[in-house]
This record gives C-alpha cells, sequence and structure tokens, in this order.
C-alpha cells in the first residue's frame, strides 16, 4: 500500500527489550492499543515498565476507541531525509485522546498537506499497514472526523 | 548555611577559536578544543597546565584525560559532563564547574564545548537506517525527526494558547542579526537581515521560517573558572558567578510528546531558582543571552525567566525592545546561535562575561547583571546568571 509520506523512512519495529510490542502487534491487527496500569487504571504513553502515579509494573496493553483531537501540529516543508525530497509539505498531528488520560501519539494527519488545521479538531486513527515492506509495519494515522464520515 | 554559588566563582578568561560554517573548519574537532582552551587560557593570563578540571555538555566527544594529555597538564582533578542533548547543558556545565571549585574539589576548571558539525554529522538530519525502534519508533517513520520538527510542535501550541503572531518570532531573528553585523567574529556579519527577506525566506517547518533556525557551525568556545578571590589575577574587569541551576518540571521528558505541561521552554521551575540562589528578580537583568535552537524556544524562555508576560508577547518582542544599547532589555547581543555561531550556546556563557567586562562589540552600558538561559524544550535545561564586583 502506498502511504502518506513517500516510501524509504525508517521503519518501526518493536523495541528489542518487548516494551512496546504489543502496540506494533495489534496496529498490524488494526486495533489501536496502549499501556494501563492493572493497579491504579490510568493510561500512560509511550510505554514504559512502570506506572508513573503509582509505580506498579502491573502493565498491560489494551483496546481503546481509536479517536482523538488535535492537540498540537505541524506542515513540514524542508525535507531532512533524502526520502522525502521530492516529499513536498507534509503534516504532522499530535493526537490528545481525552478518553485515556489525554495521552499523546504522533502520527500524519491525512488529507491535503495544505489544508488549514485547527488545534482541538476531532480526528480518528486510520492504519496505514505496509505488509509487504521488510521487515512488513503499520503506521497509526489520524484524519478529521467529518472528512472520515 | 545557605548552600549557593552566589558570588564565590569568577570566570577568568574566555577563548573561542574563529567560527566556521558546518565543513569549513581547517581543524579537527579536537584541535579546535584544545586552540579554544589555550585563547581562554591566555585571555586569563595563567598557564594551560594550571587547569585541573574540565566541564562540558551534550556529549562532547574531546576527552578530559586527552585534553589533560595534550596541555601536559599535571594533576587532573575534576572531568565532568552534564548529562542531555541539545545546548541544555551549557549553563549546568558551568554551574558544575562552579560547584567543583566551591567544594574543593578543583581550583582552576574549563568550562568548554568543540563541535565540528561538518566532521561528525548535521543535527539537522535524519537518521538514515531501515528500521528505528524505541521511542523514535513512533515518531521518526511519521517524518518527525529533527530539532525543529521536535520543537515547532511545542511552539505551535505555545502561540495557538497565547495569541502569539509570527512577527514575534521575527523580532528575535532580526535582534541577533542586526547584532551580527557589528561583531565581526560572527558568521552572520555582513549579512544582514531585514523583515522582507525573513517573511519571503523559506519554511522550515512551520511557524519557522529559514531564519527562525540556529546554524549549524565548527568551532570550540571555553571558559576558565576559579575561586573568586583569583579574578584580581584576571587582567580584565571581573565577572562573578552569581547563580547557575539546572533541570526540568514534573515529567518533562514523558516520551512521544507526552510531557504534561508540553508547550514550554521547560524553564518554569528552574527560572525561580536562578533568581533565589542570584538574589535578584527579572527587573534587575540588564542585558540576555538567550539561546536560539529556534526562536520560539527564545520567546518561551523570556516568558518563563519573568521577562514578559505570556499573553504580551506580541507588544514585547518586537526589535527595538531586544537591541542593545537601550532596548527594554538588549538579547543575544553576540547575534547568538542565530548569526554569531552555534556553539551550542557556549558562545552565549561568553558574551555575557564580554558583557560584564564592558567589551561586547554591542555593549550594553553599565551592564552588572547578565543573564544565560541554555537549551529551551530540551531536558534538562539551565540557565546561570553572571555580574559585576558591584552585584556581590
Amino acid at each position: 500500500m502506498r502511504g502518506y509520506l513517500n516510501p524509504g523512512l525508517p521503519k518501526p519495529t518493536p523495541a528489542p527489550d518487548g516494551l512496546d510490542a504489543p502496540f506494533w502487534e495489534a496496529a498490524a491487527q488494526g486495533v489501536l492499543k496502549l499501556q494501563r496500569c492493572g493497579a491504579c487504571g490510568h493510561w500512560q504513553w509511550g510505554p514504559e515498565w512502570i506506572c508513573h502515579r503509582c509505580l506498579s509494573d502491573n502493565l498491560g496493553f489494551e483496546a481503546v476507541a481509536p479517536r482523538g483531537r488535535i492537540y498540537s501540529f505541524e506542515r513540514v516543508w524542508h525535507p531532512v531525509h533524502p526520502a522525502l525530497r521530492e516529499q513536498g509539505p507534509y503534516l504532522i498531528a499530535l493526537v490528545e485522546l481525552p478518553h485515556c488520560d489525554g495521552v499523546r501519539m504522533i502520527g500524519n494527519l491525512l488529507g491535503d498537506p495544505r489544508q488549514p488545521v485547527a488545534i482541538g479538531a476531532p480526528v480518528r486513527a486510520e492504519f496505514e499497514h505496509h505488509a509487504n515492506a521488510d521487515p512488513p509495519f503499520t503506521l497509526v494515522q489520524w484524519t478529521l472526523e467529518k472528512a472520515a464520515a | 548555611m545557605t548552600r549557593s554559588l552566589r558570588g564565590q566563582v569568577a570566570v577568568l578568561g574566555v577563548g573561542e577559536t574563529a567560527y566556521y560554517k558546518r565543513g569549513e573548519a581547517p581543524d579537527a574537532e579536537f584541535k579546535l578544543a584544545l586552540k579554544a582552551i589555550i585563547t581562554a587560557c591566555e585571555d586569563a593570563g595563567i598557564s594551560p597546565k594550571s587547569i585541573d578540571g574540565f566541564a562540558s555538555f551534550s556529549n562532547d566527544r574531546s576527552d578530559p584525560s586527552r585534553l589533560a594529555a595534550a596541555l601536559g597538564i599535571h594533576d587532573l582533578r575534576f572531568a565532568n559532563m552534564q548529562w542531555g542533548g541539545g545546548g541544555g547543558g551549557g549553563s549546568a556545565a558551568v554551574g558544575n564547574a562552579a560547584a567543583a571549585i566551591v567544594a574543593g574539589m578543583a581550583e582552576c576548571v574549563v568550562v568548554f564545548r568543540a563541535l565540528a558539525q561538518g566532521q561528525f554529522g548535521r543535527f539537522g538530519q535524519g537518521p538514515q537506517r531501515n528500521v528505528i525502534a524505541g521511542d523514535m519508533a513512533h515518531s521518526v517513520p511519521y517524518g518527525l525527526m529533527s530539532p525543529a520538527q521536535m520543537f515547532a510542535m511545542k511552539v505551535q501550541r505555545f502561540m495557538h494558547d497565547h495569541g502569539v503572531e509570527q512577527s514575534a518570532l521575527r523580532a528575535i531573528s532580526l535582534a541577533s542579526y542586526h547584532h551580527a553585523q557589528n561583531n565581526p567574529r560572527a558568521v552572520m556579519h555582513g549579512r544582514p537581515l531585514d523583515e522582507a527577506k525573513y517573511d519571503a525566506s523559506r519554511w522550515i517547518v512551520e511557524p519557522f521560517h529559514l531564519f527562525d533556525c540556529c546554524q549549524e557551525n565548527d568551532g570550540a568556545a571555553a571558559m576558565v573558572l576559579a575561586p573568586a578571590e583569583r579574578a584580581k589575577e584576571s587582567p580584565h574587569r571581573p565577572a562573578y558567578l552569581l547563580g547557575a541551576v539546572a533541570g526540568s518540571h514534573h515529567r518533562a521528558g514523558a516520551p512521544v510528546h507526552n510531557a504534561p505541561d508540553y508547550a514550554t521552554s521547560a524553564f518554569k521551575t528552574v527560572a525561580p531558582r536562578l533568581y533565589e540562589m542570584a538574589g535578584l528578580a527579572p527587573s534587575d537583568v540588564d542585558v540576555l543571552q538567550c539561546y536560539e535552537n529556534f526562536t520560539g524556544g527564545v520567546l518561551m524562555s523570556m516568558v518563563e525567566h519573568g521577562f514578559c508576560e505570556p499573553d504580551s508577547c506580541n507588544e514585547f518582542f518586537v526589535k527595538e525592545n531586544l537591541l542593545a544599547p537601550n532596548g527594554k532589555l538588549p538579547t543575544n547581543t553576540s547575534g547568538g546561535n542565530l548569526a554569531e555561531c552555534y556553539m551550542h550556546g557556549l558562545g552565549l556563557n561568553i558574551e555575557a562575561v564580554r558583557q560584564i567586562r564592558g567589551v561586547s562589540t554591542n555593549q550594553v552600558a553599565d551592564a552588572n547583571v547578565a543573564l544565560v538561559a541554555s537549551g529551551p524544550m530540551v531536558t534538562p535545561v539551565s540557565s546561570c546568571v553572571f555580574g559585576s564586583e558591584a552585584t556581590l
């Protein structure tokens, strides 16, 4: 599948220590899973070995509704990687998930890269699968809710 | 007993190599370090062999033991590296050196930074490999991989929250380039900038134009610190350290842009400790050197050091307010990282000392208090303040 960005950027792979492996395995199945503390019930992201609130190591990954709202964003123009030389501008969004204690995730905001972007706008996740890449990977991208309807 | 660095350490000497665009230094990075250190010792009027400590930051490659061997130092007593990337350690390294002196661990410590991006790779380029793991796996594949891209996200949110306009960022860049035109050391000397040129410059990543971004340079800078009572040995008007602090707020380093207080330079908890140690208030500061990785970081640093209310940025950040000699708060009077040289910000500390000595190329009259803020938006950040004898 063709992605939002031109091919050739470093591909995400689970951390060698396994910390974020459940996230990537779920994403490959089209499911958004984030880390939740089994002791105090709070969410945290990125994943860590203990809960930063209660310090329990009883952590797991749970599926969450794949939606959020734009906390911040940026439109990138200058390519800092050879794969992006012919890309033109692209949008990166920092998305907060209010139903998960406001944890934030990075992804591209799909659609016209020159579109106006409003902080606070609701978005939902779209899974961008690269099953034939070596190694295969899935990116969690975001699209405006109204555009998706 | 009050524990403080205030007035206990002086800067005896400062030294810099010539500053170069990246790739243009005629010397190897390690030789650049040696040249800056030797120049700083000459400025101090001491032998390099009397140095007994080194302090640096951001994983400087010039190892203190190799420096000591090359310089023929007899008795190395202190070899210190401030953790953390970017320029956040610039003033922390000054503080660490001073702490060693105050604690009796060393007598004469050199703070230095040597950086030849032309020889070891550019900070402004993304990683080029097939796969990436860890925290970076959650940003790099989306095209978020350079410092400008990491920090534009914070600045965008701050500008949104406080209605900050592009003109505020532009004023910071214009002031740096204005000052550089009087500074023959500046890489951008002879290359003035005006509003039209800034506005017409290309976007790097919104809200940063080209001229909102620091340079990538080759060079080295060094400062010689010693107990305050030795200040009189120096041929210069003495410059004393009044305070130095480092750190960051609650979970500033939370992965994947999850710091709870996100749109910040990371100085909110740090700056009040600096003023407390120095016994000063923002209104006491005569001249400011404020690290520019990107102009938006300068703006937030100045807000969080108490020079401007967050909702008054559009009024405060106009070029005239930031200019020496008569602006409200002359800022980055050497041209700084934008227009003098990106020596990871140590050039800012040296410019602060020059202002206290009264020898800046953009001198502020009666500059008795010079504050330096190092490395906004990274963690830990640091800041320090230098003062004349009148401030002791």
